[in-house]
């Protein structure tokens, strides 16, 4: 099979506006996550990782809207640190996303016009005239999973020999929408997330978008492959997860297999932690089947709360700088083990070699996804 | 010819008309989805509580899907994990979306909202089969036969699945539009090669 390269990345989160900032920051323990106060999206305070501003500043016209804005300045900056463009005809823009332009039914009237608006297809069209990509962008909204399928699609399509390189962006914002449905499904924490802990008491939402740059041209790696990955359904409930956590397993095994990597070669997992109590319980089970219980494991919502459709691209980038400089990122809001299968929650910054990661998800509808990242051979 | 892969069976549910490999199953004028939907389900005689509980997309895809399979497919043959569902539509979720976001007005629905992400059709396909291998949800503007055809043949061919389910499901109000292939390896009695054509063929043929 081809070897499919990371060339490049960008995460815009209210943390930072690129991936070193983000790095750097995470390193020093800074959350994005705050006490929010806005009546407009709920009548009691709650804790999430928002913007504070519009990305209005890139100077696009008014028809772009803030989630068209939000993924066209994610990969502007991926864009910036690569040789890969837009108008290479062997070029594909892969879009992830849960809700896209959702926000729009809170505020305008309804119509078969607003339809038009909201779906992905005009966001997706908008943003790829806008950089000049000549192949018709791919959307995925496969709840949140949608991020990694987003990397394996373009890692199989690069594959199959159609493309050579595939700018792989995502991203959702948080509205009334999408807080008010959490909410109703008692899922949000009311202070700050605690995965894997044993007081965990649901997750926070995350606003952000990810852009990793695919590639099959060893020229433009920056040392890091997409070595393996799979995606899995638990065929058990549409809104919670396997009782068994044998479907992630069968995903984390294939996505293994494909990297040619076993238990012992995994340096750390990036895992989902949305820190519900069903969802960690499920991936230490997973972690446990797939013989992983002593590799560290580190869950990033503490800092950016569930970023929906960007958190696997999100998580998945910091897994690749973590690869890059020898670092596993600690789970910040945990303290003690609340989970019934042993697992090594990582809790601090922690510097030694690393060759594969595995980072895991999964998500409404009973999806799952693993996605292994690797070093090149000559990379130390 | 060996690689040739093939669809083994199709469905359709479109302008009233349910069909199967491209012949008539089921007719009813009744203009309203939902109850159109029903009487879909009430012909079929099949016994799932569940069903009540969808969206019309999640209904509509469902019952395609039980079109599809019924009387000619042997779930045995196959291992859970290699039989996977690649669905794709124009309008994502929003039929249900909008119907969730009057409820917040009020009190938000947790039953509603569960349903405002695309691929729970696929959820509900596979808990209803057991299916619990490779599953994508894509958005496009119309059904996009190269697309489907290059995905879905790249996962069979490199031995990710052994089986797929694949198509279009589509509601948004009153429009609706659900085509289904079952994609094989071996041939049967009226399948044809899995190829970008045979797909816009059937689909032609299936939206009458």
């Amino acid at each position: 099979m081809t070897d499919i390269f990371i060339s490049s990345d960008n995460i815009l989160s209210p943390i930072g506006l690129n991936t070193a900032v983000n790095f750097e920051r995470l390193k020093q323990d800074n959350s994005g996550i705050k006490k929010q106060e806005n009546k407009e999206m709920s009548e009691q305070p709650f804790y999430a990782a928002l913007f504070e501003n519009d990305f209005s500043e890139n100077g696009l016209p008014d028809i772009f809207t803030r989630f068209e804005k939000l993924l066209v300045a994610s990969v502007e900056d991926a864009f910036s640190k690569t040789n890969v463009k837009a108008t290479d005809k062997k070029t594909v823009l892969i879009i992830s996303t849960t809700k896209g332009n959702i926000s729009l039914l809170e505020t305008e009237i309804l119509s078969d016009e607003l339809n038009k608006r909201i779906s992905l297809n005009t966001s997706a069209k908008l943003v790829a005239d806008h950089f000049g990509f000549v192949n018709q962008p791919i959307i995925i909204s496969n709840a949140c999973i949608s991020g990694m399928l987003a990397i394996l699609t373009g890692m199989r399509l690069i594959q199959s020999g159609q493309y050579d390189h595939a700018v792989v962006t995502g991203a959702d914002l948080i509205s009334k929408f999408v807080l008010s449905g959490f909410q109703s499904f008692q899922a949000v924490s009311p202070s700050v997330c605690k995965p894997f802990d044993a007081a965990r008491d649901g997750i926070n939402l995350g606003e952000g978008a990810g852009t990793v740059v695919l590639t099959s041209n060893k020229e433009y790696s920056s040392g890091i492959k997409v070595s393996g990955g799979s995606v899995s359904n638990d065929a058990n409930h549409i809104s919670g997860p396997s009782r068994t956590g044998e479907e992630l397993n069968i995903a984390i095994g294939k996505a293994m297999k494909m990297a040619q990597v076993t238990s012992g070669d995994i340096g750390f997992i990036s895992a989902h932690g949305t820190a519900t109590l069903f969802n960690d319980e499920m991936e230490a089970k997973a972690i446990n089947l797939a013989g992983l219980q002593s590799a560290p494991v580190n869950s990033l919502k503490g800092y950016y709360g569930h970023t929906l459709g960007a958190a696997g691209l999100i998580e998945s980038i910091i897994s690749i700088q973590s690869l890059k400089e020898n670092t596993i990122m600690p789970t910040p809001g945990f303290e003690s083990m609340g989970v019934t299968q042993p697992v090594n929650v990582s809790t601090t910054v922690i510097q030694t070699p690393l060759q594969h990661c595995l980072k895991t998800a999964s998500g409404f509808g009973g999806c799952n996804a693993a996605l292994v990242f690797s070093k090149q051979q000559n990379q130390q | 010819m060996s690689n040739d892969l093939y669809i083994t069976a199709s469905s359709s549910i479109n302008t009233n008309i349910v069909s199967k490999n491209e012949l008539l199953v089921f007719e009813n004028k009744e203009p309203d989805l939902s109850q159109f939907l029903l009487s879909v389900y009430r012909h079929l005689d099949t016994q799932y509580p569940k069903f009540h509980k969808m969206d019309n997309l999640s209904k509509l895809g469902w019952l395609a899907n039980e079109v599809l399979l019924k009387d000619s497919f042997d779930t045995a043959k196959y291992k859970p994990e290699d039989i996977g569902i690649v669905l794709s539509n124009a309008n994502s979720s929003l039929d249900n979306d909008i119907k969730y976001m009057e409820t917040v007005k009020e009190i938000a629905s947790p039953a509603l909202f569960v349903y405002t992400l695309p691929n729970i059709v696929i959820g509900e396909i596979s808990i209803r089969h057991k299916f619990k291998g490779e599953n994508a949800f894509f958005i496009n503007e119309d059904f996009d036969a190269a697309f489907i055809q290059q995905y879905v043949g790249n996962l069979m061919h490199n031995e990710v699945l052994q089986c797929c389910i694949c198509g279009w499901v589509e509601a948004l109000g009153e429009n609706y539009k659900a085509v289904l292939f079952l994609i094989e390896k071996d041939k049967s009695s009226n399948s044809v090669i899995f190829t970008k054509e045979n797909l816009n063929k059937i689909y032609q043929i299936e939206n009458g």
